[in-house]
């Protein structure tokens, strides 16, 4: 049976802003879905409020609205578009409870809309955990046992029939969040208290603990004929305890016999049926008894979820694109498998290789943090690698993470005795590194039953990391390096770099083991994810290495170019370069058989019909080369681009360029021009542009000399980093040296008391307004993308800065200076693609701070809000093309630029996320949420309206749920803000806002004549006769939004509790005096009526309109 | 269709082996020519047989223990095997039936709270022998390609020959000599001798049976009858060589013919004794090998598939419902019968009425179900008792039941 006819229009909407457990996956399939949903003709309205999506593509969807996505908004958006049917599986869980609010409160049935792909009764079946016990059991499975509690005193009463360790999961939450495990009743009372403020419906589940034991899960698909499949089946390394999305996963699942495995798929395909998912996907996971073999059923997501993204890359069936499909009316048996062409969608993936996924986290953004893995979520992103092992897989993946300390090492002599026993006393607690103590307790001759006993990974698992061990071992005794011996290494997951340590070559010793393997002929083939083993010809050529045999890369006769990917997401290195990437390929596919190279399995790059071709690979100098030599045997190759990854692959261009690969754009040495301190101070001199006093240091000493003679403050930073990483404002000698010493601690040992890359060191600069540009240059003519306004001062890392474009407070005369600024840089440095320059204007001085000559996290946001497809155009360039040539085939206005001053245009507002919320200190507070030049949000929003206030309010809304429109308001500020709150203040109070405020800004408002009430410090602790502190009030969701600026120095710890407390009551909090008055311009156009909405594809109607006006 | 495929020269060069491979080394070689050198695996010796690919994930006890390998060596495309050992109870038989087993990284340790012992002993114990370390996904690349063929794994001794590995060419003549697949009849060698019955199970046990069936023993697995067992089903397993008389004798309500191994166009005696069952009207049911066997008792042909379908996850479509089921396959051979619509049996003039073919492969469209429309027979080509796979077939267990219930209500009436 074919689509249904009945259906003309859909309205997709997408997950948001990235964040922890909810990331750039559902750009992947949000994006999928819209282009099958457009492959049917019918009309595709999208709303996500996440610019650096490729979803969000003007020519993704008919009527692309980026704008929150509350249940307002969407119900304006679909009163204007009339969709005919509302597709809410394909955005996460935020995409599910917006539709589900939809249906509540009418919407979808006073304007006739239908739900697709899911039903009401389905995914509250699916969610509630009381419903879904009582499916489980229809199911014949069995649940662990539990107790729904509403309150804690119930809680309390649970644990006496439960026992303790208890599980303790909120309904209704994404990624975990607000769960966790309670040891007593201490966590019991914390933990469920979380729990009750993030769930909707303030509900909790307790239950049994079966912490220990194995964890799987699987991917299902079934259609309107209740032709059930299942796609994946996924292992979790990490028994229960850790989050799936925390722990290291394999697919296939590798230890379970085929009875128990069809144990598992006779239950997830009885539940499927049961909770009535009548089209789409949803994901079961379930714990097994290691000893018994007990299943219990945990739980299952009745959508398309981060797992499904994983088993679509894992085994090549694009579970968000039959999901679309099978919305429409499709069934699994009509959709052909998209990788053999002539079998169909209704079979089951099997895999002739193994998949291991590894989590990249970010605790060094949040030192406070406690680093214990629990049942929420806290990795920021993901790695995911393929080989014919689960060694070899399990090495790939490990080295796409791309952060020291996160391979395998054998370095020093093994731990003995009482350290071992503390070893295994450490391993026990999962933490990020787990895995790498497991493997040095094994290598200490620790038994694989005792790390078993410890660690409770599956002991198959642990025999395979001592059969690492043992190879390693081979290789560090060989008396010469073999080609038995390197073969067996390279088989198992080594890298040439980890061999070379293990034979002790020395800083170029990856070169030398290179050479002795190329010698031997040691090479990987290239094998090709099919979905069959081979039992059908693959057609799309996604391919993988491994040390085997055969290879599978088909020669061509094409021009091949490569673009390297950004590997996992991080903070500070996201989606938004994923997006760049993605553009390249479109952009470059017209000429070019364009191939991509990357490891992370939640973006779009990865998907095997982005590009010609696709290798999923670790970003590694030794990865990446091998990927080119095989390309260059299949045909000829232009070139590989490395400027659109963020700094993953930039730094890997130098290394590639002395190896004799071509680079495309800006050549290795021009990116050196930038990132070098001493070259760009002169590319600087020579243009005459100012940059704050700066120096450089590899030692102690000398930093103490550079910061002593620029003056504190300074800003350090290590080089070559992206998104801040270490970077700190300096404010004594005391902190510096501190600072340097950690640096030296994480360093290299070989480079003892000496850094491998200098530090820079910098002036701050104190009240400064920052600027971002993004620009693009061709050697002799630039295009200025775009000219971002910072709205927080200099000082807080730019990514974490909220912004606007176009600049609503700069002159034309600074505007113009910007574009010659960035012009003499581009020129200076070289630049032949993407360059994106930080200014600090300080009274009337334009300061460069930085030049990075590559895509920067901006460049979606400046297209999306321009309408110029900058990444594409810079991909053109780089292979050759002119600004010329652009501005002639109008892929670049020849009319207009970033610095061209147009009243008409509307105003983009980008806000960050941070995902403070997630973490918390092992006392389990909030950690601190004030914001420094260290990156640590995770995603962004953009709000975009005809004026500031109100694309202000909308990214504030889309962000964090909005701004208060009344109730209270708690102001502490530093002495050096309280005249500039003043007038805000006010106004706030005019608009019917109650004031409350410590003594000392009280003091200041009320001379103002601003009525505000006096509130307890925390310091104060309670009054008298118990009158609360403003942390009390706070808790207890009393305060509305908090403006709080912290002092400089060492006095930001100051206001920790309440900024703490505001995060972990979600209520908006300002920590500036540019975002407090920026907020009461947004709380002015909230109260001013309902947001009203526009299409990407109506403001480019209008602007292209517009111009036409005014040229005719 | 493709005619049954014949073997052509080879088309692998025939290159050297260096002199000394080392106490533990195999070397698997196809009758092409194409040889590859790995480790042994299980028993040491020589193994000759009809080498063919299996793309399950799971179930490697039950797919050693299938009566239908035997004389086939398996190549696994799965790439770990072994991982949770060998236990006593999902054998699908009381042996290993492969003549030889090739997989890439066979486990160093098992893990599974039910496993015995490992694999690796069990293939030494029941001296089957085996290879490791090929590139096995290479290898079922070659066989998609080229068709299945003979092949041979030589380790140990075997392999040496005056103090130096054997020639390549001597190897590749040893392979040649065996019999082909094609025109072997094999049930008579992995039948039951003696009758056995399994009373009924599970809820059922201890109960009157709901029905008697006499399933015919062509390399049967223990699930099969286990299936029919927990549905109330009393089962006389017979061996092949049972008359219909013996048949008769056991008062029958339905007969089954099981799966098994070798060419369905040479079980000539197993085609006369299904005609009998089906002459008296007894109610039918056969897998696998039992489909063939009713396809050529209608008088449709069969022929061998170039690389056969084996694996877990075949897409089937059982036309009676429109719906897809996800299946056990194991068959190098499948009949030849009109796809579309119904058809007269050609066997006889017609004497067999009208068939339709019931159930389609998705990947291939080969014939997967025969269904007899003027008699109460019919069969799939795969494996509804699963072990190893998917149970999605189960009801055609319960399919069968109800042919007997109304045949049995048709004779009262």
């Amino acid at each position: 049976m074919p689509r249904r006819t009945d259906i003309k229009s859909v309205l997709v909407i997408g997950s948001g802003p990235i964040v922890i457990g909810q990331a750039c996956e559902f750009d992947y399939s949000g994006t999928q879905a819209c282009r099958v949903l457009k492959e049917e003709g019918l009309r595709v309205v999208l709303v996500n409020s996440n610019p650096a999506t490729i979803m969000t593509d003007p020519e993704f969807a008919d009527a692309t609205y980026v704008e929150p996505i509350t249940t307002d908004v969407l119900t304006t958006i679909i009163a204007k578009e009339r969709p005919d049917a509302l597709l809410p599986t394909l955005g996460g869980q935020t995409a599910l409870n917006a539709a589900i609010a939809l249906h509540d409160a009418g919407v979808l049935e006073k304007y006739d809309v239908e739900l697709i792909g899911a039903n009401i009764p389905a995914i509250q079946k699916g969610e509630d955990r009381e419903q879904f016990k009582g499916v489980v059991e229809k199911c014949g499975g069995e649940s662990a046992r539990s107790e729904i509690i509403h309150t804690i005193t119930e809680a309390i009463a649970a644990a006496e029939t439960l026992g303790y360790p208890m599980v303790v999961r909120p309904s209704f939450t994404m990624g975990g969040l607000g769960s966790g495990i309670a040891y007593d009743e201490d966590d019991l009372r914390r933990i469920v208290g979380q729990g009750l403020h993030y769930s909707p419906t303030t509900e909790v589940l307790l239950e049994e603990s079966i912490l220990g034991w194995k964890e799987y899960e699987l991917e299902l698909m079934r259609d309107k004929h209740d032709n059930v499949v299942v796609v994946c089946s996924i292992e979790n390394v990490d028994p229960v305890g850790v989050h799936t999305g925390d722990s290291i996963t394999v697919a296939p699942a590798l230890t379970l016999t085929d009875r128990e495995y069809q144990k598992l798929r006779d239950i997830s395909i009885a539940v499927i049926r049961e909770v009535g998912v009548d089209t789409g996907g949803c994901n079961i996971q379930f714990a097994v008894d290691p000893a018994t073999g007990r299943v219990i059923v945990i739980e299952m997501n009745p959508r398309v979820s981060r797992s499904s993204a994983l088993a679509s890359k894992a085994t090549g069936f694009p579970i968000a694109k039959i999901a679309a499909k099978l919305a429409v009316g499709y069934t699994l048996d009509e959709i052909p498998n998209d990788i053999t062409k002539v079998t169909p969608a209704s079979f089951e993936p099997t895999l002739d290789y193994v998949v291991v996924k590894v989590p990249r986290f970010a605790f060094e953004k949040f030192p406070a943090a406690d680093p214990t893995l629990t049942t929420t979520m806290k990795s920021v992103g993901e790695a995911m690698a393929l080989g014919r092992s689960f060694t070899e897989a399990l090495g790939k993946a490990m080295r796409s993470i791309d952060k020291s300390g996160s391979v395998f090492h054998w370095d020093g002599e093994p731990v003995s005795g009482a350290d071992l026993d503390a070893l295994l006393e450490e391993i026990a607690r999962p933490t990020e590194g787990r895995i790498i103590g497991v493997q040095q307790a094994l290598r200490a001759g620790a038994t694989v039953e005792q790390v078993f006993d410890a660690t409770k990974i599956d002991p198959w698992f642990l025999d395979q990391l001592q059969l690492i061990n043992e190879v390693a071992a081979a290789v560090a005794d060989a008396p010469a390096l073999t080609r038995d011996v390197l073969a067996q290494a390279k088989r198992h997951g080594l890298s040439d770099a980890q061999v070379a340590r293990l034979r002790r070559l020395g800083p170029a010793g990856e070169a030398t083991v290179r050479e002795v393997r190329y010698a031997l002929g040691v090479r990987p083939v290239y094998k090709t994810v099919d979905t069959c083993a081979a039992e059908f010809a693959a057609r799309t050529p996604y391919h993988y290495s491994s040390y085997d045999e055969e290879t599978e890369v088909a020669p061509r006769e094409r021009e091949a170019v490569l673009i390297l990917g950004s590997g996992p997401n991080r903070i500070g290195q996201g989606i938004e370069f994923d997006y760049s990437c993605v553009h390249a390929t479109l952009a470059l596919a017209d000429k070019y058989e364009t191939v991509m190279v990357n490891c992370n399995p939640e973006t779009v790059s990865t998907d095997y019909d982005t590009s010609d071709r696709l290798y999923f690979e670790p970003l590694t100098f030794e990865d990446v080369l091998e990927v080119y030599q095989a390309e260059l045997a299949a045909g000829p190759v232009k070139g590989i681009i490395v400027q659109l990854g963020g700094q993953t692959p930039l730094s890997l261009a130098q290394k590639l360029a002395d190896a004799g690969l071509p680079i495309l754009g800006t050549s290795p040495e021009a990116i050196d021009a930038a990132e070098d301190r001493g070259l760009f101070g002169q590319v600087l001199a020579d243009a005459g542009l100012p940059a704050p006093a700066f120096g450089t240091a590899r030692s102690l000493d000398r930093a103490r000399e550079v910061a002593e003679s620029i003056g504190y403050p300074v800003l350090v930073r290590p080089s070559y980093v992206l998104g801040g990483r270490g970077m700190e404002i300096v404010y004594s000698a005391e902190q510096l040296t501190g600072y340097v010493e950690r640096a030296l601690a994480a360093a290299d040992e070989q480079a003892a008391g000496s850094l491998p890359a200098p530090l820079l060191i910098d002036r701050f600069l104190d009240d400064a307004m920052e600027i971002d540009v993004d620009a693009l240059y061709d050697g002799t003519e630039m295009f200025l993308g775009g000219v971002m306004e910072h709205i927080e001062e200099a000082g807080i890392h730019s990514g974490d800065s909220a912004c606007v474009l176009p600049p609503v407070s700069l002159s034309v005369t600074e505007l113009e200076r910007i574009r010659r600024s960035t012009e003499a840089i581009a020129k200076g440095v070289g630049v032949r693609g993407l360059l994106n320059v930080q200014y600090a204007l300080v009274s009337d001085v334009l300061y460069v701070l930085e030049a990075n000559p590559r895509a920067s996290r901006t460049v979606p946001f400046v297209s999306k809000a321009t309408g110029v497809p900058l990444a594409k155009a810079a991909a053109r360039v780089m292979a050759g093309e002119t600004i010329a040539d652009l501005h002639a085939e109008g892929v670049l206005p020849s009319d207009r630029d970033g610095a061209t001053i147009d009243l008409t245009d509307p105003i983009a507002v980008k806000e960050a996320v941070l995902p403070f919320k997630r973490f918390r200190t092992a006392e389990g507070v909030a950690v601190d949420t004030v914001l420094g030049p260290e990156m640590r949000s995770t995603g962004e929003v953009m709000g975009f309206d005809a004026d500031f206030p109100t694309a202000f309010a909308k990214s504030q809304s889309a962000a964090f749920g909005g701004l208060p429109e009344s109730g209270r308001v708690f102001v502490s500020v530093a002495d050096r803000d309280k005249r500039s709150v003043v007038l805000p203040i006010k106004r706030l109070t005019e608009l019917g806002f109650e004031v409350l405020a410590t003594e000392g800004t009280a003091v200041v408002l009320r001379r103002s004549g601003i009525p505000a009430t006096v509130v307890r410090k925390y310091s104060e602790g309670h009054g008298a006769d118990g009158e609360p502190t403003i942390v009390d009030l706070i808790t207890e969701g009393e305060v509305d939004m908090v403006v709080n600026t912290p002092n400089g120095q060492g006095a930001r710890a100051d206001g920790y509790e309440i900024r703490a407390a505001t995060t972990a009551a979600d209520k908006p909090i300002v920590t500036t005096v540019q975002q407090l008055s920026a907020a009461v311009q947004g709380i002015e156009a909230q109260l001013a009526g309902p947001f009203a909405v526009g299409s990407l594809q109506e403001h480019l109607a209008e602007r292209t309109a517009r111009r036409a006006g005014a040229t005719a | 269709m493709n005619a049954s495929a014949t073997r052509t020269a080879p088309t692998v060069p025939l290159d050297e082996l260096p002199a000394d491979l080392g106490p533990d080394a195999a070397v698997l070689v196809l009758e092409d020519g194409r040889t590859s050198v790995g480790r042994a695996y299980g028993a040491r010796g020589t193994t000759v047989g009809e080498i063919v690919f299996n793309t399950g994930m799971t179930g490697y006890q039950e797919t050693l223990t299938d009566p239908s390998y035997h004389r086939q060596i398996v190549v696994m495309t799965a790439p770990h095997i072994g991982n949770t050992g060998v236990n006593d109870e999902d054998p699908e038989s009381g042996r290993i039936w492969v003549s030889g087993y090739v997989v890439r990284d066979p486990a160093r340790r098992y893990s599974s709270w039910r496993a015995d012992r490992s694999l690796d002993e069990e293939l030494a114990a029941q001296g089957v022998v085996g290879i490791s370390d090929v590139d096995t996904r290479a290898l079922t690349r070659h066989l998609r390609e080229l068709g299945v063929m003979r092949a041979a794994i030589f380790s140990g001794e075997d392999l040496v020959r005056g103090g130096r590995v054997r020639p390549v060419a001597d190897l590749v003549e040893e392979v040649r000599s065996a019999p082909a697949m094609e025109g072997a009849a094999l049930a008579a060698e992995v039948s039951v001798t003696e009758a056995y019955t399994i009373e009924p199970l599970g809820e059922h046990a201890g109960q009157e049976p709901v029905a008697t069936v006499v399933a015919v023993d062509l390399g049967i697995k223990s699930m099969t009858p286990y299936r029919m067992a927990e549905r109330g089903m009393r089962v006389h397993v017979v061996p092949a060589t049972t008359d219909i008389a013996t048949i008769e004798s056991l008062q029958p309500d339905g007969v089954f013919f099981s799966n098994g191994p070798g060419d369905p166009g040479a079980a000539t005696t197993e085609v006369e004794l299904l005609r009998a069952v089906l002459d008296r009207k007894i109610p039918y049911f056969g897998i696998c090998y039992g489909n063939q066997i009713f396809g050529r008792a209608l008088g449709y042909g069969t022929y061998k598939l170039a690389y056969g379908h084996r694996g877990i996850n075949q897409p089937v479509m059982d036309r009676t419902t429109g719906k897809v089921e996800v299946t056990a396959h194991n068959h190098g051979f499948a009949v030849d019968a009109p796809l579309d619509g119904e058809s007269t049996a050609p066997y006889d003039d017609g004497r067999y009425g009208r068939v339709r073919v019931s159930h389609i492969g998705l990947n291939d469209q080969v014939v997967e179900g025969l269904e007899a429309l003027d008699l109460p027979a019919f069969s799939v080509q795969y494996h509804p008792e699963a072990a190893a796979g998917p149970h999605d077939a189960a009801y055609l267990f319960d399919r069968f039941l109800d042919l007997m219930n109304q045949s049995t209500t048709e004779q009262e009436a």
